[in-house]
């Protein structure tokens, strides 16, 4: 089941037409296709009327569907999702947009004690298609509670699923199937990529929303990563391929669930495995990974698995958010490691 | 009926309550504005702006709903005793605010309950058996809402008023001839989402009447230390009408409920009642109200209440005669005996259910845990099998082993 990137292009070229665009657009061009698709898809939340979101995800939605169906909501995150339950139940699609990472914790009850649990009170009589998008992750030299990574926090709860794409392909792909998936949906943007150009293939066949894939085909060790670090773990790749060493990339996409299978046959081809996020690596999706990799692929481990992420720190001011996210330099650094064990 | 004329219109709320709670004085139940349609003696009373011509049926209906739901209520309480169910809330006391909302709905309007509605339940036709599943711990809820248009019980505080006001929002999105009620109490006022849920109703002018059953106390904490305002009047602030009504007349509070509801389903937006009621019992079975709260306050909360004063009323005015009282009674027998011999009956989930309906479109993880499970608890199986000779090695130490 697993499918390189390079396969992926592959089979979007010879299905017809890719056009080159940013993340933020092929996002904006998802919820076009979403809007116009599904009559009960809504777009929600603060500023993403006249104005397009702060980001300008929603730019032009509300000129082409109104009112109506892009709705600018009070500044209140509880009551944007405890609002989108309520439309859930009388049978709408809201996608909700949480402004910043660090600004979700208001809603984080509804997210967490009635989002997720709705379906599983009803005995499954009651579904909650709610995809609520949290542009996340550091880079941008921002004030605090714009920077976080907050992944784990979500990934943890039963009932969530949830997911973050790394690059334009798959923001444009994902976001649709996560709108037309019938349980909540946690989408994590990585904003600091927003304008990162890549080739959308509009009429291809999308992979499944939680599908790992390889990026970049590797013999020596496997490079786990999702979201923002993805490129940086590609450029890590280069870097390494430039010394002799061939790292593997695997994209997770999707956090949860996880598509162990694809990094699992991944590490029993190197015998290695790092995981990188921008996250805090303390209770992190990596210590998951590292956990499940380790009982599943015991013996084919020639080092433990490692992992580079943020620290046990407050999201530090922006002066210091080049020390505190993990670039090319600490993932090789734990390549180094892993590759001396 | 006018909504305005004695809510948002009319005459502003007297200094009293907030003058005598700010020299700790303050009387319970000695609130203003209280609007009322029969008083504790059971006489009729009019109105300037709320006004109910029951027939003799509808009165007796709404005597009948009131009886059998404290029924039902009691039952439910000495079924926790007796260890069948784990927890209940009673609702005591507020049998008038429950039945008389209730009644006001009609079945293409939606409730959103908190966990103490059984009266309300009971209007929608909900079968009241399907309220004690959660109470017994067989599930968490588990009724299809659409059914009764009647949600699921909602036990985090007041998180239900914004799911109101998003139905609410969706009924008006679709030009539905209907409105939500959402229920919630004097507690539930301090809470972050019944403001939000205030704010977006008023924004969006959405049809919900947001019903507060003000039973005097949040399990120990008197209203005092929720609000320093009438409940009803914080409506003002959001720009909609409150009104507060007297919770343990039925005929008031039927009266103003349709008329807040007709309110919201005509376009004019939310509406807030507040029903000045008495929790007469424990916040739940679990706990102990005379630890706060004294026995002259219950009794004098005792003579205002709502079923006395409504049988006084009709047995005075000739509308009910032994006969109904006796077929009542048989009634309500018949009840608790059903709900006694249901809730007995109620079986345990078997242990893999409780992997089902995480999620609608499945999941890896729950998938894999589901097999894994199933193979632990297969494994003891045979374990059993060979307690009984069968000759099978493994024992349930032998299963754990090869567990995850």
């Amino acid at each position: 089941m697993t499918q390189t990137a390079t396969q992926a292009t592959q089979a979007a070229r010879s299905s017809g037409a890719t056009t080159s665009m940013p993340i933020a657009k092929a996002l904006n061009e998802s919820l076009r296709k979403a809007l116009e698709n599904d009559p009960k898809v809504l777009i929600m939340g603060e500023d993403v009327g006249r104005l397009g979101g702060v980001f300008r995800i929603t730019d032009g939605l509300y000129k082409d569907f109104g009112e109506d169906r892009v709705i600018d909501t009070p500044l209140a995150e509880s009551g944007i999702v405890g609002t989108a339950v309520g439309l859930a139940l009388r049978g709408y699609r809201p996608v909700v947009e949480i402004q910043f990472d660090g600004f979700v914790f208001p809603a984080y009850d509804q997210i967490v004690t009635q989002l997720a649990k709705m379906h599983a009170r009803a005995l499954g009589k009651v579904r909650m298609p709610v995809v609520v998008r949290i542009p996340y992750g550091g880079g941008i030299g921002a004030v605090e509670h714009h920077s976080e990574s907050p992944e784990a926090l979500f990934a943890h709860v039963a009932g969530l699923k949830v997911v973050s794409p790394s690059n334009a392909n798959d923001a444009y792909w994902m976001l649709q199937q996560a709108i037309e998936c019938d349980d909540p949906v946690i989408f994590f943007e990585p904003k600091r990529r927003y304008w990162d150009k890549g080739e959308v293939a509009v009429d291809a066949v999308p992979t499944g929303l939680h599908q790992a894939v390889v990026a970049q085909p590797g013999t020596d060790l496997t490079l786990v990563a999702y979201g923002p670090m993805v490129k940086v773990c590609l450029e890590a790749a280069a870097a390494a391929a430039n010394e002799g060493r061939s790292l593997e990339v695997v994209d997770l996409r999707s956090l949860s669930p996880i598509d162990f299978d694809t990094v699992q046959a991944s590490v029993e081809k190197t015998g290695r495995l790092v995981v990188v996020h921008e996250a805090p690596v303390f209770y992190g999706a990596g210590a998951e990974i590292a956990a499940r990799i380790t009982e599943r692929s015991f013996y084919h481990l020639e080092a433990p698995v490692l992992r580079v992420g943020g620290f046990h720190s407050p999201y530090p001011p922006a002066r210091l958010e080049e020390e505190y996210l993990p670039g090319l330099d600490r993932v090789l650094d734990a390549v180094d490691r892993s590759l001396a064990f | 009926m006018s909504v305005k004329s004695t809510a948002a219109g009319g005459p502003p709320a007297k200094g009293r309550g907030r003058t005598t709670r700010a020299a700790g004085a303050k009387r319970r139940g000695e609130e203003p504005e209280l609007v009322q349609l029969l008083t504790p003696q059971g006489e009729r009373v009019e109105h300037s702006g709320y006004s109910l011509d029951p027939t003799p049926d509808e009165l007796r209906g709404l005597y009948r709903d009131m009886v059998l739901t404290r029924r039902f209520d009691a039952e439910a309480i000495t079924l926790q005793r007796q260890g069948e169910l784990g927890l209940w809330a009673s609702l005591l006391g507020q049998e008038a605010a429950q039945i008389g909302s209730g009644r006001a709905t009609r079945p293409a309007d939606y409730i959103f309950p908190t966990y103490r509605e059984h009266g309300v339940a009971w209007t929608r036709d909900v079968d009241p058996l399907n309220l004690l599943g959660m109470f017994r711990g067989v599930n968490n809820g588990g009724w299809d809402p659409a059914e009764n248009h009647f949600h699921l019980y909602t036990i985090v505080i007041g998180s239900q008023t914004l799911h109101g006001t998003g139905y609410a929002m969706g009924l008006a999105k679709d030009g539905a001839d209907a409105a939500v009620i959402a229920y919630f109490g004097d507690g539930a006022s301090s809470q972050g989402d019944v403001a939000e849920a205030f704010t977006f109703a008023a924004v969006y002018n959405a049809p919900v009447v947001f019903f507060c059953q003000n039973n005097q106390w949040a399990i120990s904490e008197p209203t005092e230390k929720q609000s320093r305002v009438p409940i009803y009047q914080r409506a003002a602030g959001f720009g909609f009408p409150g009104v507060r009504v007297d919770g343990n007349d039925v005929l008031a509070v039927l009266a103003v409920t349709r008329a807040a509801l007709e309110h919201a389903r005509s376009g004019q937006g939310p509406m807030l009642v507040e029903a000045f009621t008495y929790r007469m019992g424990a916040h739940t079975t679990t706990d102990d109200p005379t630890r706060y709260r004294s026995d002259e306050e219950r009794e004098e909360w005792a003579s205002k209440d709502p079923i006395a004063r409504l049988r006084t009323y009709l047995d005075k005015e000739g509308l009910a005669d032994e006969d109904f009282h006796a077929e009542l009674a048989a009634e309500s027998d018949a009840l608790a005996k059903r709900v006694r011999d249901g809730v007995r009956a109620m079986p345990d989930p078997g242990p893999m259910a409780m992997f089902d309906h995480v999620y609608a479109d499945g999941h890896a993880l729950v998938d894999e845990e589901r097999a894994q499970f199933a193979a632990y608890q297969a494994s003891f199986a045979d374990s059993a099998d060979s307690a009984e000779g069968s000759g099978a090695s493994r024992t349930p130490a032998a299963a754990h082993g090869k567990g995850h």
